[in-house]
């Protein structure tokens, strides 16, 4: 990391940091949220953007991590922080499981098969085996944590929307330091060179099987953490929060985010959280035909979606800098 | 892997300094000088957004109390939002409303899942949640729930009803019973079951449940048809509905036929099933049908169609959804004007508690709605009606409290 690096990260770390004390409540929700899905969309990029699988079903290992951490609060008492590890292990182990038979699918039939885990879920949970875990239609409505009293004797006090947004941040620091560390190893230029050529990659002794079916499974533990997260934040699970239009959602942030990018990920979360609303408050009659407009016009005009954009206009003002 | 972070530090720097940042100052939470702001949330998109029609009508409603001079000489502000039937979505837009907007209350939020997903935090901030749009028992909580109240007769009253019905004109009957499984259909089940009595364990000889995801309800009806039922309660949605009409007809079971209210539309129900195939169904009604020929000169319809022609002229004049809207929105106004001068939260619920015999015209004759402290139901009776191939034609008095 160049200095100049160091310091934007700094200085977005402390403007993070900064911003629940200065919007409401309501806005904090909502920047919690923009924080949840950027580790999603994390997760999802290491899989389709790094590895080039595409998965129309990864809100269904979103909706496994925010029933993990409900029915574990909800039914067992377990602290809501403590969900977080359990709801990672379950997608990974999920994920991973699904990642093997998957190995056999490329492309468009793989993104079939993830849609059919995608479509299938929902109605799954609504079982009538497991409504006395899950609640069936009728969802599970949690507690909403309140900052821990070590906090206020030291004279910090937050409300809960407050410290649920700090929570969410410290996780998601954790979660992307992670990420950055294993993209820029040996496991992320595996990831990317399997994608490129995988049979060259595999000339070159990667284990590509294990490679993939890994990816799946850490793509995976990055939704599962970040659904339980969710729940957390909207208190409340149900089926049909987590229908097949929220795994479209996700891969529709990643693109716009910009697909194999780090970053790319809070842009896309940006996206995902802010343009809905703004398209519901330009127009009530048709707000998903305005939500379609923003998305052609970001797909026209970023192609490489923003952190791409970006990019690019970095590039070009240092050739600039360089040759005047 | 270079992170290159600048822009977005740029990008929250931004959005602090914008003015929705900036806190919002009023003396008195949802009153804007002359205007009562009122929040409102129903799904416009998604898979229930045929509902999306309720909320104009309401709209238009509330355009039409305000032209003629508003409430108490206040005018009627609704902040309506799209939640496309997403729980979580309901919630973000419940807060922006609760804290952002600062609205008085949420009127109608529509269905069971989205509801319940505010309901705890509507009651923790103490703000009115009132007249939701879906017929679940558990909103007449007021011991628990003090800040939410249904509007619409609740599924089990509905059922107790039929198995009145049936317990008097057919105490010997052997009962099949269609549900959609989840906790609507199960509401119905359990009322049916309680209003049947120690009985209900002989007389009901076959349950079979679907998914709202299946296709057809074939294999369903084959089953209860094969158990020798001669009486058949229909709790489904109208697609099923109408395949269930359709296939105890076309069978040659044909069971003296109870359909739950949820499916009773003329026009989405009975007419894509066959109306000579639905002669004899039995349901129940609380609102006038304004597609019922004999309705047509009623004062409360007729005034209803000019209104819609005004008000609301691109509006579905056959859907019951847009009388509904009109006749929710009534109940609406009539509590703030009970509520006079005293607009705080606390009398908004203390006057939607204090209903007394409240009878728009929209309801039909003999029903009225009561509300106490200890009862959040508005409305706790309805009539039966039998379909005679063209209409329902209503029999009997008003049933219920």
């Amino acid at each position: 990391m160049s200095r100049n690096n160091l310091v934007a990260l700094a200085v977005v770390l402390a403007a993070a940091c900064v911003l629940p004390f200065l919007i409401s409540e309501y806005r904090t929700f909502q920047f919690t949220l923009v924080l949840v899905y950027a580790i999603a969309l994390l997760g999802l990029n290491m899989l389709t953007g790094y590895n080039g699988q595409i998965s129309l079903g990864h809100g269904a290992f979103y909706a496994i991590g925010a029933y993990c951490a409900a029915i574990l609060m909800d039914k067992y008492g377990v602290p809501y922080w403590a969900t977080l590890p359990v709801a990672g292990a379950v997608c990974l182990v999920a994920g991973f499981l699904f990642g093997l038979p998957a190995l056999k699918l490329e492309g468009l039939y793989l993104a079939l098969a993830t849609f059919a885990l995608g479509v299938s879920l929902p109605p799954l949970l609504k079982h009538h085996h497991l409504e006395q875990w899950t609640g069936g239609v009728q969802g599970i409505s949690i507690l909403k944590p309140d900052s821990p009293e070590i906090l206020t004797e030291l004279g910090i006090v937050l409300n809960q929307d407050q410290w649920l947004y700090f929570f969410t941040l410290a996780v998601t620091v954790a979660m992307f330091l992670i990420a950055w560390n294993l993209l820029r190893g040996r496991i992320g230029r595996a990831m990317v060179a399997i994608r490129d050529n995988h049979i060259a990659t595999e000339t070159m002794g990667v284990n590509n099987a294990m490679v993939k079916s890994l990816t799946f499974g850490i793509s995976a533990m990055y939704t599962g953490v970040a659904g339980a997260l969710g729940a957390i934040a909207v208190q409340f699970v149900a089926p049909d929060s987590f229908n097949i239009f929220l795994s479209i959602t996700l891969l529709i942030g990643i693109v716009i985010g910009g697909l194999a990018s780090i970053q790319g990920a809070i842009y896309g979360a940006l996206f995902i959280q802010f343009v809905p609303n703004i398209a519901d408050d330009i127009s009530k009659a048709a707000p998903w035909a305005i939500f379609g407009l923003f998305l052609l016009a970001f797909v026209y005009v970023l192609p490489a979606g923003v952190a791409g954009a970006i990019r690019m206009g970095m590039a070009r003002l240092q050739r600039k800098r360089q040759n005047p | 892997m270079k992170m290159n972070l600048i822009p977005i530090a740029a990008l929250i720097s931004a959005s602090l300094a914008s003015p929705a940042a900036l806190a919002q100052k009023k003396e008195v939470v949802g009153i804007a000088g002359k205007e009562i702001l009122l929040g409102h949330i129903n799904p416009y998109s998604g898979p229930a957004s045929a509902y999306g029609t309720i909320g104009r009508a309401i709209a238009a409603y509330f355009k039409k109390v305000n032209e003629e001079g508003g409430v108490n000489g206040r005018l009627l502000n609704m902040i309506s939002y799209d939640d496309g039937y997403s729980p979580p979505k309901t919630v973000e837009m419940a807060r922006k409303l609760v804290e952002q907007d600062k609205v008085l209350l949420i009127f109608q939020p529509l269905g069971t899942p989205p509801n319940t997903a505010i309901h705890k935090y509507m009651n923790a901030k103490k703000v009115p949640q009132l007249f939701v749009a879906t017929g679940a028992t558990k909103w007449n909580d007021p011991k628990k729930f003090p800040w939410t109240m249904g509007w619409q007769p609740n599924y089990q009253t509905e059922a107790k009803i039929y198995a009145a019905h049936i317990l008097k004109n057919k105490p010997n009957a052997k009962i099949a019973v269609l549900y959609q499984n989840d906790d609507y259909g199960k509401d119905y089940l359990e009322g049916f079951k309680a209003g049947l009595g120690a009985k209900a364990k002989t007389m009901i000889v076959k349950e079979a449940s679907y998914e709202v995801a299946d296709p057809t309800v074939d294999s369903q009806m084959a089953q209860l048809q094969a158990s020798g039922a001669d009486t058949f309660f229909n709790i489904t949605t109208p697609k099923f509905a109408a395949q269930a009409i359709r296939r105890a007809w076309d069978s040659g079971w044909k069971p003296t036929h109870y359909l739950n209210n949820v499916s009773a539309s003329i026009g989405t129900t009975l007419r894509p099933a066959g109306l000579d195939k639905s002669v004899g169904l039995f349901t129940t009604q609380y609102l006038k049908d304004q597609n019922d020929k004999q309705w047509a000169s009623d004062p409360a319809v007729v005034e209803w169609t000019a209104f819609m022609k005004k008000y609301y002229p691109e509006g579905n004049l056959v859907a019951t959804e847009n009388f509904y809207g009109w006749c929710v929105a009534q109940t609406m106004v009539q509590v703030i004007k009970q509520a006079g001068n005293n607009l705080t939260r606390e009398n908004i619920m203390k006057q939607a508690a204090s209903l007394k015999d409240f009878a728009p015209g929209c309801l039909l004759p003999g029903i009225k709605i009561n509300t106490s402290a200890t009862d959040f139901a508005p409305i706790e009776s309805v009539r039966l009606a039998k379909f005679d191939g063209k209409d329902w034609v209503g029999f009997g008095d008003v049933m219920g409290k």
